[in-house]
């Protein structure tokens, strides 16, 4: 690990602005995946600003009856707030299938969005990775793919992006609360949050330099049936192959996103159109344009089989 | 810009973190020095002063930035129990209670623990007295080499806490109800603890025997 300089700020804006204006200083929350970057130095930051001081940890409830979940919201305070449990089940459903209940009580909001692709490539770095050192190339293309991107992916990067939450995240249409260096705000749709590669997969979301996220806001509750179903090859505490998150209502109308298939979380709303409807008509439109290799096309026959049990489960009782 | 007076810096701390804002220009010479020196070059290592309390005893530590809270348990304090396996937040060997929360140790900066309250297994019991957990898994034969013991003692005593707590787990059928003690849920709450020997029909049955006791 290289050395660093470890602070922290009073304000979001102010963490900002040292952010932008200290180059190689990166923030730090809950830690869990920046230390491990660290130690094999993919990431090697000069300068850690510390957000744990920032009260950025509640949950509250916002005007227009959704929430607003503070940035450093612990991924386990998320997924056992009664509140999320009740009205936003696919959210606590996904964090719950996400990592192991050590990791669950360090990692945050913020950082599970910001998370970066478990690629064996982007690890390994006597392998070529653009998303690692753009312009090197891509090991993984022609490699062992089995895990990687089966749509929205580019001949530079076939990485998946490794989050649980945001797929959930894509089906309750969150938004992106930021703070810049200047101290003004924003709100980024979670749909533009996550980029596709492209030739850029060094460049994984919205965010701008020293940009800040504050707080994720869901919409009020829209009802109906939540699930997300994952598959993986172990049943506990393993990165998906293949996941869906759905709501579905008591009309079969609903909205679904795959996680495990893409550089960001994957909902197509052209596809929701077509429910209620056979399930392979939407899976249909859902992976439309798929290019899979050869060691992951199986990913299709099980986003099928997946969407498909978890459209029969939403019909029961 | 907080002074944190909790945290000392060193002379060598402040010329850095000074030049790095004074001037952008001066961070290339830090990159360069950092990229020629080895991590262990005394030319480019950041100190900090913190402290914590582990198992009820205040410490002061003056360490490397870098150093992970496992390694200020190990190396600087000692507290040989808890145990590195990966360090990379996939095993739980080096899993400890802090406050009131089990994490994994080798993935949270010693530096981020100012005032933290830990308990590592040498907390939870001791030889004389030991935890119900500890007693359970010995009558239970909850493991063999030993390794992952006691982040898997740490580990259990936080899954009784936290389904006292109502925190549902991925194979909890209902989200709104409180949780309750299974096999299943057991299992599914300690998947963050790998066992090589394969001890975990033992450990399911140690926890299940405290569990039976205890909620």
């Amino acid at each position: 690990m290289r050395a660093f300089t470890y602070q922290r700020a009073n304000t979001p804006a102010e963490a900002a602005a040292i952010a932008l204006r200290t180059p190689g200083a990166k923030f730090i929350a809950g830690g869990t995946n920046l230390l491990d970057l660290m130690k094999l130095e993919i990431e090697t930051p000069t300068q850690l600003i510390d957000l744990n001081g920032l009260a950025l940890d509640k949950i509250e409830a916002t005007s227009d009856g959704g929430l607003r979940i503070g940035a450093m919201v612990r991924n386990v305070d998320l997924a056992a707030d009664m509140r999320v449990r009740r009205d936003y089940g696919v959210l606590s459903r996904a964090l719950l299938a996400g990592a192991s209940a050590q990791l669950r009580n360090m990692a945050t909001t913020a950082g599970n969005l910001l998370q970066r692709t478990r690629c064996p490539y982007f690890y390994d770095t006597n392998q070529a990775c653009n998303k690692r050192i753009p312009g090197s190339g891509c090991a993984a293309v022609g490699g062992f793919s089995r895990q990687h991107a089966i749509i929205g992916v580019s001949d530079a990067c076939i990485a998946t992006h490794p989050s649980d939450m945001a797929v959930a995240m894509r089906v309750l249409d969150a938004e992106v609360e930021t703070v810049r260096p200047d101290g003004t705000m924003r709100a980024i749709p979670i749909a533009l949050f996550h980029r596709l590669p492209g030739n850029t997969p060094h460049i994984e979301n919205a965010l701008e330099l020293g940009e800040l996220i504050t707080a994720v806001k869901l919409p009020a509750p829209v009802g109906g049936k939540h699930s997300y179903r994952k598959v993986r090859d172990r049943s506990s505490y393993a990165f998906a192959l293949i996941s869906v998150a759905a709501i579905i209502q008591p009309n079969g109308t609903g909205r679904l996103a795959l996680g495990g298939v893409a550089h960001k979380p994957w909902r197509v709303e052209a596809a929701e159109q077509a429910m209620p409807g056979a399930p392979a008509t939407v899976v249909e439109r859902l992976l439309a344009g798929a290019e899979p290799t050869a060691e992951n096309a199986f990913k299709i026959t099980l986003a099928h089989r997946t969407l498909g049990a978890v459209l029969a489960n939403a019909q029961k009782d | 810009m907080n002074d944190f007076s909790d945290i000392k810096l060193s002379r060598r701390e402040l010329l850095i973190a000074g030049a790095l804002s004074a001037s952008a220009t001066v961070v290339p010479g830090l990159a360069r020095a950092q990229d020629a020196g080895a991590d262990v070059g005394s030319e480019t290592t950041v100190n900090a002063t913190i402290s914590f309390h582990v198992n009820g005893q205040l410490h002061e530590l003056n360490l490397d930035t870098r150093t992970t809270l496992l390694d200020a348990l190990r190396e600087h304090l000692h507290l040989n129990g808890t145990k590195k396996g990966c360090d990379h937040g996939q095993c739980g060997a080096c899993t400890v209670i802090v406050d009131g929360r089990r994490i994994n140790s080798c993935l949270s900066l010693t530096v981020m623990q100012q005032g933290a309250r830990i308990t590592t297994i040498e907390g939870l019991g001791t030889p004389d007295r030991l935890h119900p957990m500890q007693a359970a898994f010995i009558k239970h034969d909850g493991y063999q080499c030993g390794y992952c013991t006691p982040g898997q003692i740490c580990s259990a005593v936080s899954v009784l806490q936290e389904i006292k707590q109502g925190i549902p787990s991925h194979v909890s059928a209902s989200l709104t109800e409180h949780p309750q003690v299974s096999a299943e849920e057991i299992r599914e709450r300690m998947s963050g603890n790998i066992c090589r020997c394969g001890a975990y029909s033992n450990i399911i049955d140690a926890i299940t025997e405290v569990a039976g006791r205890t909620l």
